[in-house]
């Protein structure tokens, strides 16, 4: 039996009041010495700052985990969740607090951006793994739109920019089949 | 202007396509979908990507009693009175590609109130706020993939652009999904049946296909009511697998 999709719809303007929680973009615990910022913009194809996009990461435990954790919505501190919800505000600009995935060395990326018809997907890549398909198959150009760029300081933090549409446009993805 | 971003008269675009797939008179669109804001677009198109076995988007987040309270599911309860409006409770399932529950996940839901208004800054609609109502849920699907709200049925706004100078939204629910692996996530939204706005709106059209538009429509069922208090509205969910994610877009 296959049953059809729900088709996805716009998540309009209005989204701001009701899907971002305290404690959104705080995946790592409280005080807790690995913690790694992503940080960077949503931008248009006019180089515009997106100020109403919603980002949602899901990545594994600096284990290599992925089973995540119940707790996201209202966060203890203590627990890894593995996901995160992340609005952009008004000059565009969004930062995730979190850990460094072990395992695939990405975090997964969800886009929702009122004005577009339904979400996109995306990674945010710490580095480039020897053997990635997905990697292996893109342009150098295109392919560096995936990497969270290290930022010099004592601070540990990374770069990444969504750019929706454009020159640099960010790689989005379309998943398809399983691999037996 | 019912919106801050109509006003800048980009909220909307002129259609660069025409709707696709086989149309019923009934449901025929009487207004050009809506197809978005093209500085947003992406041009390039997705990059097609085979998930190993093991691929972190083949897993998603999980959630549970420390993420969601039974009374998250009442928007008729948030506050000290009783919100204006018509009440209802909207229940259903979500299933997978092969009709199993998807067991234990999160569904939201937003909405404006009665009279067509949301509580957000962003909303200039001239219809009144209800003190007694936000119009945001959250409840978890059970072992047999149930949900269930109670809330008010939401009233029409207008959504005035330059192509669409004239258009109203039909009353709908936002809805925000997750499945077991993150390639389902779903965002959209669910329309009430027999409503006449339908073929006008933009949003509904932007779903090319006729077949696919109609799941967004819920339908009345009176196994749903709560006696003498609500009247029962069932929406079914279905999550992509991992192989349907944007080419059957218009399905």
């Amino acid at each position: 039996m296959t049953l059809p999709a729900t088709p996805a719809q716009t998540i309009g303007p209005f989204h701001g009041t009701a899907l971002p929680f305290p404690g959104g973009a705080d995946l790592a615990p409280a005080g807790h010495p690995q913690t790694v910022t992503v940080h960077g913009r949503v931008l248009d194809g006019d180089g515009a700052p997106v100020p109403d996009a919603l980002l949602e990461f899901w990545q594994a435990a600096p284990d290599g985990s992925l089973t995540g954790a119940p707790g996201s919505l209202r966060r203890d501190g203590g627990v890894f969740t593995g996901f995160a919800r992340v609005p952009t505000g008004g000059d565009g600009r969004y930062a995730l607090r979190t850990l460094v995935p072990g395992g695939a060395p990405y975090l997964a990326l969800c886009l929702m951006v009122p004005g577009l018809v339904r979400h996109l997907f995306t990674r945010v890549y710490f580095r480039f793994p020897e053997g990635d398909p997905l990697l292996a198959a893109l342009p150098p150009d295109r392919r560096a739109t995936l990497l969270a760029a290290p930022e010099p300081g004592p601070h540990r933090s990374y770069r990444f920019d969504v750019r929706l549409r454009g020159t640099a446009e960010t790689v989005f993805l379309r998943f398809g089949p399983a691999r037996p | 202007m019912a919106l801050s971003e109509a006003s800048e008269k980009s909220w909307d675009e002129p259609a660069d396509r025409a709707a696709a797939g086989p149309l019923s008179s009934r449901k025929r669109p009487l207004a050009p979908p809506y197809v978005g804001r093209i500085a947003r677009r992406p041009q390039q198109p997705p990059v097609p990507l085979s998930l190993a076995p093991g691929a972190v988007e083949l897993t998603g987040p999980v959630f549970g009693t420390a993420d969601v309270s039974p009374s998250d599911a009442d928007l008729t309860r948030q506050h000290g009175g009783e919100p204006l409006g018509e009440r209802i409770t909207v229940g259903g399932r979500v299933l997978d590609g092969r009709g199993r529950p998807v067991r234990g996940q999160l569904v939201e839901l937003w909405q404006a109130n009665a009279a067509g208004r949301y509580r957000n800054r962003l909303d200039r609609h001239a219809a009144p706020l209800d003190p007694n109502f936000t119009g945001a849920g959250r409840a978890l699907t059970d072992d047999e993939g149930r949900y269930r709200f109670t809330t008010v049925r939401p009233g029409a706004y207008p959504f005035p652009s330059a192509v669409h100078p004239n258009a109203w939204r039909p009353p709908h629910l936002h809805f925000s999904v997750f499945g077991s692996a993150f390639t389902q996530r779903l965002v959209t939204q669910m329309y009430f049946p027999g409503d006449p706005l339908l073929p006008y709106d933009p949003i509904w059209n932007s779903v090319p296909d006729a077949r696919a538009r109609e799941r967004l429509v819920a339908v009345y069922d009176p196994e749903l009511n709560e006696p003498e208090w609500s009247l029962g509205y069932r929406w079914d969910i279905v999550l992509d697998g991992p192989d349907a994610t944007w080419t059957e877009e218009g399905r």
